[in-house]
């Protein structure tokens, strides 16, 4: 069973049908117990930082999910999910669950891409990723393949070797990080046709190796 | 590199598509959640559906129609038509699109968006225009009016400073319809996406017009949008998506080419 935490962070219900179609069973859950009992947890969310951390702190899921982690359960964040386990977001000035050690920062105001054309923010659409670390996550991709971005903040963890893959946008970020088992995403794999299914079926069925 | 998007729409009317795809004999073209998967099998970037329900009573219908979609597709997908209220966009959120589409309400409370912002985030708050060519005066300074019931009711307001304030109010992003291509299909009205999309710093979607692969080209281009919407091109099956795509690639121009 996997359970994806339920913490007033937006519809987590397309989370549940993509992982449902894939064939895996899945409960869209805030109960502790619930959490503790699952095999592996996906923590989505879209949102703002402040008012997600809030709602954790407030249902002691915050100390859930670091218990799990310091468990060794695969754990797997996606968009908000993903800022929420760095340290710290700068959206709200928000102290966040630490997971990964880093920060979440706002894209720069003034940016450009190669041909000097302004970008707008949110970073909406689909971009490629760039794999830097190889990671079971990535088994099965192709380079071409594209997933569907919408954030105005990205994760920057203290340490590089948790950046698995970037992706570009006027700046390089770290568009997959990973630590232990925990991996995250900023893109939304539940909404990025079959990679990003495939993505996700890989995670489903990862056993991390330490 | 951020891709332009190709977004199909799609009319819904009484939980049944209105425009079909005449060519395509194993698939039910009236029905909207088979449409959407020969669109997301064909490589649509995102889809909208437009519910033009005429009773309420009847709107339950397209949420159920949502819910199927959802269990379908896996891309985004956005809906508009009839939505009025956060009890409206919530329902629609609820069954699994990604996104909501305020037009005519919008225009007569503003307020809306900024609620549906606050609730739902502005990434979920899509921003309908209906803009038409009037021509420049005070009341006007872009040349552009905002239009409500298919062009019929002129609003007064200026179409670019509506989109500027519909920004403010915390809009995700624009679809910008131009009541004087639509339907045409001879290009897409450029001189008011380039206007729109140059002053604002959310994505614009443009709408009405196309018809062939080099309107969008253009539009992409020279009319600075982020998103083109296409009808009546693939829905009749003179264009496949995956065609348009490899076109606008070969014009360099940024598209997602595998999916």
């Amino acid at each position: 069973m996997i359970a994806i935490i339920d913490y007033d962070a937006g519809n987590l219900a397309s989370v549940a049908r993509a992982v449902t179609h894939l064939g895996y069973a899945c409960t869209v859950t805030h109960d502790a117990e619930e959490i503790r009992r699952a095999g592996r947890i996906i923590f989505p969310g879209v949102g703002a930082a402040g008012a997600a951390m809030a709602s954790l702190r407030r249902t002691g899921l915050d100390a859930v999910l670091k218990e799990q982690f310091a468990a060794g359960k695969p754990i797997m964040g996606i968009c908000l999910g993903t800022q929420v386990v760095m340290g710290h977001s700068e959206e709200n000035d928000t102290v966040c669950l630490g997971i990964i050690a880093g920060r979440v920062k706002l894209f720069p105001a003034r940016l450009e891409n190669a041909s000097g054309q302004k970008l707008k923010i949110p970073h909406m659409g689909w971009n490629t990723i760039r794999v830097s670390r190889p990671h079971p996550l990535f088994a099965g991709l192709r380079p071409e393949d594209e997933f569907y971005f919408v954030h105005s903040y990205y994760p920057v963890p203290d340490d590089p070797s948790c950046v698995l893959a970037n992706s570009d946008y006027g700046i390089v970020f770290a568009s997959v990080v990973g630590y232990r088992t925990m991996a995250a995403t900023q893109f939304h794999l539940e909404k990025s046709g079959r990679p990003g299914l495939r993505m996700l079926k890989n995670f489903c069925d990862w056993t991390p190796s330490e | 590199m951020l891709s332009k998007r190709i977004i199909p729409c799609l009319d819904v009317r009484d939980g049944r598509t209105t425009k079909g795809i005449r060519f395509k004999d194993n698939i039910d073209i009236g029905d909207p959640v088979g449409m959407a998967r020969f669109y997301y099998e064909q490589g649509a970037d995102e889809i909208v559906f437009y519910d033009i329900t005429a009773s309420h009573e009847r709107r339950s219908i397209m949420i159920d129609v949502v819910r199927r979609v959802a269990e379908t597709i896996f891309i985004p997908f956005s809906v508009g038509g009839g939505i009025r209220t956060l009890h409206d966009m919530r329902e629609v959120l609820l069954a699994g699109a990604e996104k909501v589409s305020v037009n005519s309400a919008a225009v007569r409370n503003p307020e809306i968006i900024a609620e549906g912002a606050e609730a739902f985030g502005s990434q979920c708050i899509v921003l309908g225009m209906d803009a038409k060519h009037v021509g420049q005066s005070e009341r006007i300074p872009s040349g552009y009016e905002v239009v409500i019931n298919g062009g019929r009711t002129h609003m007064g307001m200026d179409a670019l400073e509506w989109a500027l304030r519909a920004e403010r109010l915390g809009a995700g992003e624009i679809c910008l319809n131009s009541i004087d291509a639509d339907g045409t299909q001879e290009g897409y009205e450029l001189n008011l996406t380039a206007l729109v999309s140059g002053q604002v710093t959310i994505p614009v979607i443009a709408s009405g017009g196309a018809g062939r692969p080099e309107h969008l080209r253009e539009v992409l281009t020279v009319g600075r949008a982020d998103a083109a919407l296409i009808a009546s091109m693939v829905h009749y099956g003179a264009y496949a998506i995956s065609e348009i795509k490899s076109y606008l690639s070969r014009c360099s121009i940024p598209v997602r080419s595998t999916w």
